[in-house]
């Protein structure tokens, strides 16, 4: 028997079940993009029929990591750019949680891009949203790794020198088997997106456009936006990584030209999990590490019995 | 010691097996009823360079390296650079005979192997020898390898003719040799080691004493380091989950655990860089599964804000942190013991940690073992510091030593019955940071746990985890958290942590922290038996430290020298720091020339500040007390 009776619930889930009592009102700024992925986020849940003791959301720091103060679940509101590491951590520990990461592109693509690189390489059963506004916000205003060009800051006041992280294409490099983009304008897209994402089984990336209203007035606000899985304008198969590498391209390329380009850029269902890999090689036990802790019956090994023959 | 112990030196160039030769060798002699030690010294050199083991073995239980050696095994560097007129780095190839020289005590046995060494390169070998009466057996072990069987052969070569000269019985190398080759290379292993043996018996007449020990173990003993040992006190605490990344010499625990996980259905995860690692084991241990990590000082340095997580989230984690000499990339394979405020108070805030500095192989699985036990049932990290000396000396330990049960328990968590009756906040957040809590420890739930949800954050929080900056929530909650060490103090002064030496009654003290333990014991007995009245403490419990053994043991004597391997005197100013007295009586015997002490360094050193003259070796210093 299961120590976690809460995972695997049958039950229906109501959205609302996410929403805190104690501060149900998020602290963002009126028109801040990150409302849309509160809300997306929440209307997933029931979707995937997951319960708030269930989900484990791991975000970092910025006006993203503040996610986890509205959104009702097992949280781990960590440090900046460290959620990824402590997350898939949690997700080999226990592999029948729901296990989400957010931050925003500082987060993600600036501090914690070595960690963003090889959780991806390494295809982790988990979910990346990040909070992509082009700007850092929390500390009002200074230039992000996904900032255009010439972005004028008070830390950049002659304009970024340079280019800006493409994310998707380095979401598909490093090996991401899920890789999408959308926005908070787009709120249907948003949530449907997120349910692929948590339903696939590896490490999906999405790449979430929110706009800051307060920090990035020049920003566009990411309309209008169109569907590249849609659009009769694109023809593309985002299962094949060639096709879906020069699509993030012309995605990345786009968003600094006036054109939103969002959807599923890549989706490769065939490549197992980081925990399937390591149960393949004998590295990782079948059954949740973590239930073992709980099951009374369990025959701990001794090292005397087992290694100490060897230094006789 | 007795004063037939014998001190076997082999030295070679890197790569060349001499730490798995000398490894045997040590066992060999265990086996054969000796207690064993192992000095290692090896440069931050790929290939080639400086290498040597020591063996120090004797009938009774060693604790330390020795002074000197008596015995030299000189094999070639194989890797020698090639000599050039002037090259910095001199002539490589002699090195495995004229390096060790210096060291090696009068009346010592030199065999060396005539087809890679020529002694006439050496200068003044010959009047060397004759002043300090070595006893010298050129053999060409090279050529006896490449007839027999293989060059890389002539450490077995070396072997034979050590047990030749010593009087070792073949039959422990030979049983450990088929424990361990497979069938081709065993034969001609077997056959070089007989020859040689048998060709130095016939060859050469004995002129030394040195003989080896006779003696017998009344239990069955292992041979082990004290990467091995922390590994085993790691797995035996259950351990099953373990990050990092590669850096001398924490890579040996990393290395041990990621080799022994898979077999107990543990994971091992190399990441790609120590702020991963750290972050990992804490994920891990969130999510329910007892996790370490650690690395040495440079990737710890990178684990500093992952620690502070720890403390301000309350999440368990036992670190270990692998000294080597610093600063930066200081001297990557030598021990040294500076990193003990690094440890201590790396990370922003008010440090509120465990760490711990076993004194010996043995200590080190007890202590790691106590590590998980404090991390896990104060849900506080907790450190284990030690270096690379203990971290890569062998010694022998009864086997009985590691016969105890495991323990697999999460410590102070909830269980989904206990969720059910505990308060929770508004939202039905779980008051998993209680500001009532019993010795401050406020039970964790586990995610996947029903009505356990909670919010972990970095950031000043209330009971239910949610962000609070309010001032009265703020000192409820650090002294909450603070408290917890105080209960871990009490908790450790009813262990035996802190390891006496010497009588109970003494004008003088020795105190040393971590490794260097063992020899300050030797030291201590040695100067007791010259006609001083000393006693000595190595003190393990970094932090919480040790407040009232510290004071008695410091108020029962007149003077305190402290020992430790570093430049600044770390122990003595956490000493005085904890203390907040005994300035005038505590002096400072270091050293950070990249070796560990030799016993008659600490006695020479004692007996050099009691009577108020210069510490006579200039590989040591002395810094006397305040206002002294």
């Amino acid at each position: 028997m299961s120590a976690f009776s809460a995972i695997g619930e049958d039950r229906e889930i109501d959205r609302e079940e996410f929403t805190p009592t104690l501060e149900p009102q998020a602290t963002w700024c009126p028109g801040c993009g990150d409302f849309g992925v509160l809300k997306a986020l929440k209307q997933a849940m029931p979707e995937i029929g997951r319960n708030p003791d269930e989900v484990l959301l791991v975000t970092g720091i910025g006006c993203s990591g503040k996610l986890n103060s509205y959104f009702e679940c097992y949280g781990y509101h960590s440090i900046h750019g460290r959620s990824l590491p402590i997350a898939r951590a949690a997700k080999l520990a226990n592999p029948d949680l729901e296990v989400i990461a957010a931050g925003g592109d500082g987060d993600g693509y600036g501090i914690g891009g070595n960690h963003f690189m090889h959780t991806a390489r390494e295809n982790h059963d988990m979910t990346y949203i990040v909070f992509d506004n082009e700007i850092f916000g929390l500390t009002k205003g200074q230039t992000s790794p996904t900032s255009p060009k010439g972005h004028k800051s008070k830390t950049q006041p002659h304009g970024s020198a340079k280019d800006p992280i493409r994310p998707l294409s380095l979401a598909l490099t490093s090996g991401a088997s899920y890789v999408a983009r959308t926005a908070a304008v787009n709120p249907n897209q948003a949530k449907e997106i997120l349910v692929e994402a948590m339903q696939h089984d590896g490490f999906a990336h999405v790449d979430f456009l929110t706009q800051c209203p307060t920090w990035n007035k020049d920003a566009r606000q990411y309309v209008p936006y169109i569907d590249v899985n849609d659009s009769d304008d694109y023809d593309f198969d985002p299962t094949n990584k060639e096709e879906a590498a020069a699509m993030a391209t012309e995605a990345e390329k786009g968003l600094y030209e006036g054109e939103v380009l969002t959807g599923r850029f890549y989706v490769d269902s065939d490549r197992p999990s980081y925990s399937e890999e390591k149960q393949a090689i004998g590295e990782m036990p079948e059954e949740a590490l973590a239930e073992r802790y709980f099951d009374d019956d369990y025959e701990w090994e001794r090292t005397h019995d087992m290694f100490l023959d060897r230094h006789k | 010691m007795t004063d037939h112990e014998l001190m076997w030196r082999i030295a070679g160039g890197s790569g060349d097996g001499i730490a798995s030769t000398s490894q045997n060798f040590a066992k060999a002699l265990m086996r054969a009823g000796l207690h064993v030690f192992t000095h290692r010294h090896y440069p931050s050199r790929i290939r080639g360079g400086h290498t040597y083991t020591e063996v120090r073995a004797d009938s009774d239980p060693v604790r330390s390296r020795g002074d000197g050696f008596n015995f030299l095994l000189a094999l070639g560097d194989s890797f020698a650079r090639n000599p050039q007129e002037g090259a910095y780095y001199g002539d490589e190839e002699v090195k495995p005979l004229s390096e060790n020289l210096d060291e090696l005590n009068d009346g010592g046995v030199i065999v060396y192997d005539t087809g890679l060494l020529d002694a006439d390169d050496i200068p003044n070998f010959e009047q060397r020898v004759e002043e300090n009466d070595w006893h010298v057996y050129p053999i060409n072990l090279r050529e006896i390898a490449r007839d027999h069987g293989r060059e890389v052969m002539r450490n077995t070569a070396g072997v034979g003719a050590t047990a030749a000269l010593l009087g070792i019985d073949l039959q422990y190398f030979e049983e450990l040799m088929a424990e361990s080759m497979p069938e081709d290379i065993l034969e001609p292993n077997k056959e070089i080691l007989h020859y040689t043996h048998d060709m130095v018996k016939e060859e050469f007449d004995l002129t030394h004493d040195l003989r080896v020990p006779q003696g017998s173990h009344d239990e069955e003993q292992v041979l082990l380091s004290g990467s091995d040992t922390i590994a085993y006190g790691a797995l035996d605490e259950g351990c099953r989950f373990i990050a990092g990344y590669p850096m001398t010499p924490w890579t040996e625990v990393f290395t041990i655990m990621s080799q022994a996980l898979p077999e107990v259905g543990g994971i091992s995860e190399q990441v790609e860089d120590e702020i991963a690692a750290a972050a990992l084991a804490l994920g891990a241990s969130h999510a329910g599964v007892k996790a370490m990590s650690g690395s040495s000082g440079g990737g710890f340095a990178l684990m500093s804000e992952p620690l502070g997580l720890a403390e301000m989230s309350e999440t368990p984690v036992v670190l270990v942190e692998a000294m080597r000499a610093g600063p930066s990339t200081g001297l990557p394979t030598k021990p040294e013991q500076a990193d003990l405020e690094h440890v201590l108070y790396t990370s922003q805030g008010d440090s509120n940690r465990v760490v711990l500095a076993p004194g010996t192989v043995a200590e080190a699985y007890e202590q790691s073992r106590l590590a998980f036990q404090l991390a896990y049932g104060y849900n506080i990290p907790a450190i284990l510091l030690y270096d690379q000396k203990i971290g890569g000396e062998l010694m022998n330990v009864p086997a009985s030593h590691f016969d105890r049960e495991p323990n697999p328990d999460l410590g102070a968590v909830t269980t989904e019955a206990e969720l059910a009756e505990a308060p929770h906040g508004p939202g039905g957040k779980f008051h998993r940071y209680r500001y009532d809590a019993e010795d401050g420890v406020s039970p964790r739930s586990i995610p996947g746990q029903k009505d356990g949800h909670f919010l972990v954050t970095g950031n000043e929080h209330n009971q239910a985890g949610h962000i609070d900056e309010d001032p009265t929530n703020r000192v409820t909650q650090v002294e909450r958290r603070a408290s917890k060490l105080d209960a871990i103090r009490e908790f450790l002064d009813g262990q035996s942590t802190q390891t006496y030496m010497g009588p109970d009654e003494a004008d003088y003290g020795l105190i040393t922290f971590g490794s260097q333990q063992g020899t300050v014991a030797e030291a201590v007995d040695r100067l007791n038996a010259a006609g001083h009245s000393v006693k000595g403490i190595g003190v393990s419990d970094m932090m919480p430290y040790p407040v009232e053994e510290m004071t008695e043991f410091l108020e029962s004597v007149d003077e305190a020298l402290v020992v430790e391997m570093n430049s600044s005197g770390q122990f003595r100013g956490l000493t005085q720091k904890e203390l907040g007295r005994f300035g005038d009586k505590l002096s400072s015997l270091l050293k950070y020339n990249g070796e560990p002490f030799e016993p008659a360094e600490i006695v020479a050193g004692f007996e050099a500040s009691i009577e108020g003259q210069d510490v006579p070796d200039q590989q040591t210093t002395y810094v006397p007390a305040a206002g002294d």
